[in-house]
């Protein structure tokens, strides 16, 4: 724990999403303006610092007038929803069958191994979008989507670490003390690979904020009347040439977000992992 | 009598860390062209790093804090990095302990016993290949033509340690530094190995330092020999006085340690206590003169 | 040893992709949403619809389906696309050229930049400039290729517009080419001001492919290299008197290689999976681009037939990196 705070990356970056975090829930009450609400005689209005800038619009307005900064603050609720969710659903579906893969052996490991073995060979990508082709668009297919494609990072992760940790002294002695194999993977092995754990959810926010980007970007997230980060980079970049902060503001809340979740995930991984893990 | 190519005279040197533990306690030693020179010492003695010191790969850790390294009259250790190079490329060599790790995995044979010939004495292809074949063939190795296309894991250790030995000497330099060269081979092997070391330093009329910690292995090759205990010079001398007739109690203790010292291959019994006392002692006392003379 | 190498990776690689042909088909037969009501222009009756399910064998069975569409495939007919109504196979034809330059530049660039930053990173590791290279890498790390094209776009296309912002190449510039392989061919014949021009449209999307795929390289090799440069080779090769570039490039670097190639392999996939959406945003002309508009459309011959190209892909990539590892360690080589 000390070594998390005196990592000033870690301090940045967690602050950062504490920060993030609560903008997307006071949304309503911080936004300036409402997301939706169009102005036509206030288009593509620069932000502050240029000429021609209103001071009601910080960081200007869209193609429509609408209030660039509040649907920033909307948008950041999809985006953090979406990595929230997504993340936690693949580490549960991925962890368990890790767990289970290391732990038992056997035939269970092979099925799992093999299964993100073929998993691996497509690009995470590709199978997105083919994943929202077939479930078709909307916020809960791209959570599905993140889910059924990255659960293979906590499965492989989780099982190596299982085999490892199953074979130290404490499993063998709760083993001898007659513990049934259930106890044992929950109450013994799970909570010391939790550390592990969190290091790669952060990481895994980091991913599904960016496929939740790409696909409101391609127009396969939710509906086009919901504010979010990669459909306003896809407006803004309709219009790049007349109002390039309508794509810019997205693309550097996209950029902080990622690198966040990223410096935040390889923060814990170096703290949580005294003996350094590569 | 002309002057010795290797000349090093107080060698000291202090771990860089807070301790500044010395390493090197006033080291000299002199090396005349084609002797053969033993520095014979434990494992932490200091003796691998008076050989690091001559070849400038000083570890990071270490610091030498005093003295001078002279080959053929040159400090090496005022020289810039890029001097050192040239001459140590052109004059030096290291037939190195370990035959396994110090050849290339990646590159064949040939090109490994060529590439220094083709640097320094500008050699062209065909002539450092001619070069490279006939040092295969005084080292003893049977189809050197073929040797020269494999790559150094389809060789056993004791070729592997041939070719090594063949390398050192390709460039005829003045001085090679073997250290510890036979103590990752097996017993039948380590003599071959020796003797070849002993037959191509004859042959070239090169001067050798030999790094050991086995007085059987000492006694063998070496025309003179330094005992190193701590970092500091116990004895010096020719190898036949030393052996015959050692004047330190620690020498005397290492003779009495390795009662067969013409066979490296019997192992040595540990050296008594009180002995080993009486050094740190010894050392302990140096250190203190040194300190009020400074 | 090689030979078994590749068949094996093959063999297993096709099995894969006949699964996945097997479960995206179904899977998209199932799943929600009709791509004839997507095609058929308003005012058009039930019978219009039934007469297009027909003509595009939308009416059998799904595993009917399917057989008839494999048996196409190995008779080298992969349908018609429902949305451009035109021949998939010369559709794949005509956009797949573009994807392969353009991957191709991206993994070299990548595996180019990313062995230049490991080098220099070895060769100035004790300097303090090798702090400000990790946190260089560590950045290249953390962002993906998505973010770096739309980076790219605003500051180099739109802020300081030095490059063009989407295609393939100018549409002034009136020429006719002979392949589709519009970079290649004009290298070839030795128009270089062409070969600019398309090069300059490509710099953008194969940038932002390569900077991923660089940065792990770079992490994983400059590893490899520094254990590589403790080695007692090396130690000997300073001795013999060598440059510390000659230590980098002639000794370590042929040991550090394969490992690294081995490790980073899968990256190379995600490369080609990346164009997807890097084509998307440059508008470039490639099977990326064209994936999304058939899976908007629900384009379900198109989508297979993509499905089908990129694994082939991801196949021949695979193959030629195991191949690579093999052929780059003696030990392996020579089994």
């Amino acid at each position: 724990m000390r070594a998390l705070v005196g990592d000033p990356k870690v301090v940045c970056a967690g602050g950062f999403l504490l920060l993030l975090a609560l903008v997307a829930i006071l949304a309503p009450l911080v936004a300036p303006h409402d997301p939706l609400e169009q102005d036509l005689m206030l288009a593509t209005v620069p932000p502050a610092g240029f000429s021609g800038a209103d001071p009601a619009h910080l960081l200007g307005t869209d193609g429509l007038g609408r209030d660039v900064l509040s649907r920033l603050i909307f948008g950041s609720r999809i985006a953090l929803t979406v990595a929230l969710v997504a993340a936690a659903i693949a580490a549960l579906a991925g962890t368990l069958l890790g767990l289970l893969a290391g732990y038992f052996g056997g035939i269970i490991d092979a099925l799992v191994s093999r299964l993100v073995e073929i998993w691996m060979a497509f690009p995470p990508v590709l199978l997105s979008i083919l994943v929202v082709a077939i479930l078709g668009s909307g916020i809960h297919s791209v959570i599905v989507a993140i889910a059924i494609i990255d659960w293979t990072r906590f499965a492989r992760v989780v099982r190596a670490d299982t085999m490892a940790q199953a074979e130290m002294d404490y499993v063998t002695a709760a083993r001898t003390m007659g513990f049934a194999r259930a106890a044992i993977l929950f109450g013994e092995i799970l909570p010391n690979v939790t550390p592990l754990l969190m290091a790669l959810v952060s990481l895994e926010m980091g991913i599904a904020v960016i496929v939740e980007a790409i696909l409101s970007f391609v127009g396969l997230s939710v509906s086009s009347d919901t504010p979010t980060w990669g459909g306003m980079i896809a407006e803004g970049r309709q219009i790049i040439h007349q109002a390039w902060w309508v794509f810019a503001a997205p693309l550097v809340a996209l950029f902080l977000t990622v690198l966040a979740f990223n410096q935040l995930g390889e923060g814990l991984r170096r703290a949580l992992d005294p003996v350094m893990r590569r | 009598m002309s002057p010795p190519l290797l000349s090093i005279a107080g060698l000291r040197a202090r771990r860089r860390d807070r301790s500044a533990q010395p390493i090197l306690r006033d080291v000299s030693l002199t090396l005349a062209a084609g002797e053969v020179h033993g520095i014979l010492g434990e494992s932490g003695a200091g003796k691998s790093t008076v050989a690091k010191a001559i070849l400038g790969l000083v570890p990071r850790g270490i610091r030498i804090t005093d003295g001078r390294i002279l080959l053929d009259g040159r400090n090496l250790l005022a020289l810039d990095s890029r001097s050192l190079r040239r001459i140590l490329g052109a004059e030096a060599a290291l037939i190195p302990q370990d035959p396994s790790t110090a050849l290339n995995p990646g590159r064949r044979v040939g090109a490994q016993l060529t590439d220094g010939l083709r640097l320094w004495r500008g050699l062209s292809a065909a002539a450092a290949d001619r070069r490279a074949l006939a040092l295969l063939e005084e080292v003893q190795i049977r189809e050197p033509a073929r040797v020269m296309w494999l790559y150094p894991h389809e060789l056993s250790g004791g070729m592997r340690q041939r070719v090594l030995i063949a390398a050192a000497f390709a460039l005829e330099p003045k001085l090679v530094i073997a250290d510890e060269p036979t103590t990752a081979l097996d017993v039948t092997v380590q003599k071959q190995i020796l003797r070849l070391i002993r037959v191509m330093q004859t042959r070239h009329r090169t001067a050798v330092l030999f790094v050991t910690h086995a007085l059987g292995v000492a006694a063998q090759i070496c025309d003179t020999l330094s005992l190193l205990f701590m970092g500091k010079v116990m004895e010096q001398g020719p190898a036949a006085d030393i052996l015959l007739a050692p004047r330190h109690a620690y020498t005397r203790a290492l003779l009495a340690a390795n009662p067969r010292h013409d066979r490296p291959a019997s192992s040595p019994e540990p050296i008594p206590e009180p002995v080993i006392a009486a050094c740190k002692a010894e050392v302990a006392a140096a250190d203190r003169a040194d300190a009020e003379d400074g | 040893m090689l030979a078994a190498i590749v068949l094996r990776r093959s063999l297993m690689t096709i099995v894969t992709l006949f699964g996945v042909a097997i479960v995206v088909f179904l899977l998209l037969r199932v799943a929600p949403g009709d791509p004839i009501a997507m095609m058929i222009s308003p005012g058009a009756g039930p019978d219009d619809v039934a007469a297009l399910r027909a003509r595009y064998g939308l009416d059998a069975p799904p595993l009917i389906q399917f057989w008839i569409w494999l048996h196409g495939i190995l008779m080298g007919d992969f349908g018609t696309s429902i949305s451009l109504r035109l021949d998939v196979l010369s559709l794949l034809a005509e956009r797949l050229p573009a994807t392969l330059e353009l991957s191709g530049l991206a993994l070299a660039l990548g595996v180019f930049l990313g062995g230049a930053i490991a080098v220099i990173a070895t060769l100035l590791r004790r300097s303090f400039v090798a702090g400000l290279i990790d946190a260089v890498n560590g950045l290249l790390l953390a962002v993906p290729d998505f973010v770096w094209a739309l980076a790219f776009v605003l500051v180099l296309g739109v802020l300081i517009p030095v490059l063009p912002l989407s295609g393939r190449i100018d549409p002034a510039l009136e020429t006719t080419f002979v392949t589709r392989f519009y970079l290649v061919e004009n290298l070839v014949s030795g128009r270089l001001a062409l070969a600019g021009d398309i090069l300059r449209h490509m710099a953008m999307p194969s940038l932002a492919l390569a900077l991923p795929l660089a940065a792990v390289i770079a992490r994983i090799l400059k590893e490899a290299l520094a254990e590589a440069m403790q080695q007692d080779y090396v130690l000997l090769a300073r001795v013999k008197g060598f440059s510390e570039l000659r230590l980098v490039l002639g000794e370590a670097l042929r040991n550090a290689v394969g490992p690294t190639l081995a490790l980073t392999g899968v990256q190379f996939t995600f490369l080609i999976g990346g164009t997807v959406i890097v084509e998307r945003i440059f508008s470039y002309p490639g099977i990326g681009n064209m994936a999304i508009d058939a899976v908007i459309n629900r384009d379900l011959p198109l989508i297979q037939g993509l499905v089908l190209v990129f694994g082939l892909m991801f196949l021949v990539v695979n193959l030629v990196i195991d191949l690579a590892v093999v052929a780059l360690n003696p030990k392996l080589r020579h089994g």
